[in-house]
């Protein structure tokens, strides 16, 4: 038999799904619509932002809230030459590993700069809030350098 | 306790797009040839089957179902799924066997992520809360992670390109090889990166493709009269999600995982390290203590073709035809799921 | 002022994922035919049986089909249920049959539509032939059949469903 004709179709597959954010995540989030950013004490008492349910070491359930700042420090990042259409911004960018002033532990979120040399692992950055906060990741838009 | 053996090994070519191929005829030519290398007819000849895939990477729901029609399951098998590498199923399958439910089992893995945008897909499978959301793609979670280890000096651009050479090398000859040939650390180094500080040649190539492999007693592998390997050792190790509560320039789970399957026990001729991007092939030669003594990923490894779902039984595989070959008297395969090695499953293979 | 408002308890995270599905070698084949007009199945070289639509191979042997087989657009109800809710986006009016049919020549039942019948007569062996779309408007498609229609013949005994040959009864 000949080959057949090769036979494609585009499609979007949609998964649209809620999620309940508990306590925990709840109050991050909580805390994020107003505007501020917390962590949670870890069993050693280290701050992780955003806050885990639980010690990844211990197990422990962890409650003890800490607000930190909305400035930090880029621990490590990658630069986005080619932003993926899902993706926070349509030209270059970078995603960061960033502790924040008061946190022992950083969180990942998107760096907005102009060039790639602007950015070095330790440079300072500071929190952009969304323009209407709603309790969602992305109300923190990005961060930009200080 | 049963010693178990490995008994045959296949993987299909390591192509960019299956094109008109759907998960059946993806896998059945595989097993056929897995089959004949024991001389069996299909699946009823087998104990148990296994597989490892995920239909998020085609974007089709209950695929891995579709695919039991390559098995010849009429009469009904005893069959089983995991939706991760099928270093997994393999995993499963050794533990049916030494609770004494089955003597033999084939497992197979396959994975289409032509159809979809691999990274992005990935993106998925991080925490729902705080990353999956912002849609952190898998190569700039691994670009960060090499930035660590550039940051403090644990490793160099020129190391991570040496790894890159040496796969593309190792690859020529490997006729199921996505990319290989003959390519200088100064060529690549001359590359411009991709997602800084990583090179497009750092990082995995998509790949469509399957794998199968054939375990058993060794009692049973006598009875077939098949060259055989026997699995000494097998374990797996998970990390937390909270990528920055993990030291990314470590994998203390591959050396838990190691330490339990009893890598240690022995001289290691070959390895095989599921490493889909280059500093990671360096993470996890540190962390297994491997030496010069060590042939590291002989078939190119994953930097020369990424099944996903597949490739980490592909490793046990490739191990165990240098043992089965005579190559090589013992063996470590590694296989890795999940960002910046967050899994690792160790296996340790010996000749009979 | 902050005011104290209502905690976050869930969040909405609708995930959209875009692919590029591409039929596998034995449906691309099975659907560039019925664009023609023509129903095809595959035959299993081991046990002989004919699968329409073809997978690639057969599930009961695990063996690649590769021989293509012509059927009939007649076909024989094997199995059916009167459906009383609406298809989304679709046209079709509720009460109607989704019904498993076998082709002639073909040892497999697909799943179509009937129509034109009265859904409190439709029963297990009965006759039916697929009523085509106007030619233009063939494409790579099931639904280039609307549906099958009962045609007068004779009823197929249950245990000779799955084994007509694809002359039907003028065998």
């Amino acid at each position: 038999m000949p080959p057949p004709e090769v036979l494609s179709q585009a499609f979007e597959l949609g998964f649209t799904y809620t999620r309940s954010t508990g306590p925990v995540v709840g109050r991050f989030l909580t805390e994020l619509r107003d505007r501020k950013i917390v962590g949670i004490q870890g069993s050693d008492g280290r701050v992780i932002v955003p806050p885990m349910e639980y010690d990844p070491v211990t197990a422990e359930e962890l409650s003890e809230f800490v607000e930190v700042g909305q400035q930090g420090e880029i621990v490590s990042f990658a630069w986005v030459k080619e932003p993926r259409d899902a993706h926070p911004f349509d030209q270059p960018f970078a995603w960061a590993m960033i502790k924040l002033d008061g946190a022992d532990v950083a969180m990942i979120h998107c760096v907005s700069a102009a060039a790639e040399s602007d950015i070095t692992t330790g440079a300072r950055v500071q929190a952009v809030w969304a323009e209407q906060t709603v309790g969602f990741i992305t109300d923190i838009r990005c961060f930009e350098l200080v | 306790m049963k010693k178990i053996a490995i008994v045959a090994y296949n993987q299909s070519d390591c192509v960019s797009w299956a094109g008109a191929t759907n998960e059946v005829e993806l896998i059945m030519p595989v097993l056929r040839r897995v089959f004949d290398q024991v001389g069996l007819n299909n699946a009823q000849d087998v104990d148990f089957v296994c597989s490892g895939s995920c239909d998020y990477l085609q974007g089709a729901a209950f695929a891995f179902v579709a695919g039991v029609d390559a098995l010849g399951a009429v009469p009904p098998i005893k069959e089983s799924h995991v939706e991760m590498d099928a270093a997994w199923a393999l995993y499963e399958s050794i533990l049916k066997i030494r609770m004494g439910h089955a003597d033999s089992a084939l497992i197979y893995g396959f994975g289409k992520s032509s159809p979809g945008e691999l990274p992005i897909v990935l993106s998925q499978q991080l925490d729902p809360y705080y990353l999956a959301p912002q849609w952190v793609d898998s190569i700039s979670l691994a670009a960060m992670q090499a930035r660590l280890m550039l940051d403090q000096g644990l490793i160099t651009e020129r190391d991570m390109a040496d790894v890159v050479a040496r796969s593309r090398g190792n690859a020529k000859t490997n006729p199921h090889a996505q990319l290989s040939g003959d390519v200088s650390v100064e060529e690549l180094l001359a590359q411009e990166t991709y997602v800084s500080p990583l090179r497009k040649s750092d990082c995995p190539p998509v790949s469509d493709g399957a794998s199968a492999v054939i375990i058993c007693t060794v009692e049973k592998a006598r009875e077939w009269g098949v060259p055989y390997a026997i699995i000494s050792g097998i374990d797996h190790r998970i990390e937390s999600h909270n990528l920055a509560m993990r030291d990314l320039t470590d994998s203390v789970s591959t050396r838990k995982a190691a330490e339990a399957a009893g890598v240690g026990a022995g001289s290691i001729d070959v390895a095989e390290l599921y490493a889909p991007f280059s500093h990671q092939e360096i993470i996890l030669t540190r962390t297994l203590g491997l030496t010069d003594k060590t042939l590291v990923n002989p078939s190119g490894g994953v930097l020369a073709g990424n099944l996903m779902m597949a490739s980490g039984l592909s490793r046990i595989g490739e191990v165990f035809n240098r043992i089965a070959s005579g190559e090589a008297q013992r063996g470590v395969a590694h296989a890795t799921s999940g960002p910046c090695l967050q899994h690792n499953l160790v296996t340790v293979l010996e000749s009979a | 002022m902050s005011q104290e408002r209502e905690m976050i308890t869930g969040i909405d995270v609708p995930i959209y994922l875009q692919y590029k599905f591409t039929a596998g070698t034995a449906p691309a084949r099975f659907l560039s035919q019925v664009k023609k007009g023509v129903l095809t199945g595959q035959r299993c070289p081991g046990c002989g049986n004919v699968y329409c639509p073809p997978r690639g191979s057969c599930a009961a042997c695990g063996l690649p089909t590769e021989e293509e087989v012509v059927l009939s657009d007649k076909a024989t109800v094997q199995s059916f249920t009167i459906v009383a809710i609406p298809i989304p986006n679709n046209p079709i009016q509720p009460p109607y049959i989704i019904a498993n049919l076998v082709p002639d020549g073909s040892n497999l039942s697909f799943i179509h539509l009937m129509s034109e019948c009265v859904n409190e007569e439709v029963h297990i062996g009965q006759r039916v032939q697929a009523l085509w779309k106007s030619e233009e408007e063939w494409d790579y498609a099931m639904d280039n059949i609307r549906y099958f229609k009962p045609i007068d013949e004779a009823d197929v005994p249950v245990e000779r469903i799955g084994h007509m040959p694809v002359t039907g009864w003028e065998d």
